[in-house]
């Protein structure tokens, strides 16, 4: 189990990346954090006859806490994610989030942009870009474009990236007024990909009843599934026990789409949604409710 | 042609200069060109841990970096824990007391889970320690007596 060879490139800063880039355009990988790319290497899954290495791009690696935002570079390690006290503050969901991300150790080397980028459907951090309506910048040596998370993923393992840009940061906006969240997978053991999982948010109006509402699922399609119908059960009304039920067996049985593996089958994947969303919502509304105080 | 890229890399406090292949990875580097063999190879795609090592003072896989990458930077293997052969580190210590292994593949790379952990955390609780190892994979304690040499380590190092 040994990479095949490559031509390995290390710029140290974002200019002399975008130009190998173009450059190699089509052949040549981006190595982030590598903590999907290297496994793939060593069984050749993956064989990129270029390596351009970003862990020397110091400037791709920042978390910027503006008036409504929060801005990170693309070479944000997850482990740093996980431990921002400003993220904890303005996006809870991501905080909680992130302990689900593997191990520390792969945390320690694993990059948002390089999760982002990857596009795995049972990673999480895709799912939750699409739950906060974060926004990604992609840069070439021509200009820059930003790019909606919901317009990011286009299927497995495939994102709009064009093959001379890199993605470098991601504008993440912070979590709203009465706003409440929860994270919930299930794995067969801690740090294993999960079976599925979902984000949930929930933002109440001034009466208590939810004005708007958010799942997003893990494992349940070619991508993150947004269940669009299900969350949109809730607006209108004050989230109770009824609605939420409504809400879990719409997303469960009609919007997500999971294929089922070796352990577990589609159903049983169907029935974990049921019952996380559930829980999920109302964990959520919960929040949302001691948020509203 | 094959590319060749000169690297310096600290390991354990001692500064080591070579000519890597690009593809070569760091856990191979760290075994056959250091002579370092104490850095286990399992499964070689980031499930198993036992070639966890120290990269800048944070637990990481060394089958999943590069050794050219590790160029400029400070590597702590499992070689670098005991001040000598008669010194065990305290957490090594506490394995060998606790039985906290029986074949001992996997015991590297969970000492150097353990070490980061333990700073970061000194006075852990069973569950945490049990989240804290799953990461690491060993086929043969069942994890109890490692759960203990922790215990062990964590009351040491106080």
């Amino acid at each position: 189990m040994k990479p095949a060879p490559f031509e390995y490139h290390v710029p140290d800063s974002l200019d002399q990346a975008l130009n190998l880039m173009s450059q190699h355009a089509g052949v040549a990988k981006i190595l982030a954090g590598g903590q999907s790319l290297v496994p793939a290497m060593n069984f050749r899954v993956a064989q990129p006859s270029v390596l351009i290495d970003l862990n020397r791009v110091l400037e791709l690696g920042f978390i910027h806490e503006e008036s409504a935002r929060m801005r990170v570079g693309a070479m944000t390690r997850e482990r740093h994610l996980e431990f921002d006290s400003s993220i904890a503050r303005r996006i809870p969901l991501l905080t909680e989030a992130t302990p689900f991300i593997a191990h520390p150790q792969i945390r320690n080397r694993g990059t948002i942009g390089g999760s982002l980028v990857n596009a795995d459907p049972a990673a999480e951090l895709p799912v939750l870009m699409l739950a906060l309506d974060a926004r990604l910048k992609a840069e070439n040596i021509s200009g820059e474009r930003w790019i909606n998370a919901r317009d990011f993923f286009v299927g497995m393992f495939t994102t709009a990236l064009e093959p001379d840009e890199i993605l470098v940061e991601i504008e993440i906006p912070f979590m709203q007024a009465r706003t409440g969240w929860s994270f919930m997978e299930v794995a067969p053991r801690a740090g294993d990909y999960a079976l599925m999982g979902v984000a949930a948010q929930v933002t109440l109006d001034e009466n208590g009843k939810c004005e708007q509402a958010k799942l997003v699922y893990l494992n349940a399609g070619e991508g993150p599934v947004d269940a669009k119908e299900a969350a949109r059960l809730l607006v209108g009304e004050p989230v109770n026990d009824t609605l939420i039920q409504a809400a879990a067996e719409h997303a469960s049985e009609k919007e997500i789409n999971p294929f089922g593996n070796v352990h577990a089958s589609a159903d049983f994947q169907r029935h974990l949604a049921n019952v996380l969303t559930q829980k999920a919502l109302k964990l959520a509304t919960q929040r949302a409710e001691e948020n509203l105080q | 042609m094959t590319q060749s890229c000169p690297v310096t890399i600290m390991v354990n406090e001692k500064e080591y200069k070579r000519e890597v292949e690009p593809r070569l990875l760091l856990s191979d580097f760290l075994r056959h060109e250091l002579g370092l063999t104490g850095t286990h190879v399992g499964c070689e795609h980031g499930v198993c841990g036992a070639c966890t090592i120290l990269f800048d003072g944070e637990s990481a896989r060394s089958c999943l970096m590069f050794a050219v990458q590790a160029d400029g930077h400070k590597v702590t293997t499992v070689e670098g824990l005991a001040k000598d052969k008669d010194n065990l580190h305290p957490l090594q210590q506490s394995f060998w007391e606790a039985h906290g292994l029986q074949c001992g593949y996997c015991t590297p790379g969970i000492l150097m889970t353990l070490i980061p952990f333990l700073k970061q955390n000194p006075d852990p609780s069973e569950d945490e320690i049990r989240h804290a190892l799953s990461g690491n994979l060993c086929r043969c304690t069942g994890y109890q007596h490692i759960v203990d040499a922790v215990k062990l380590a964590a009351e040491k190092m106080k």
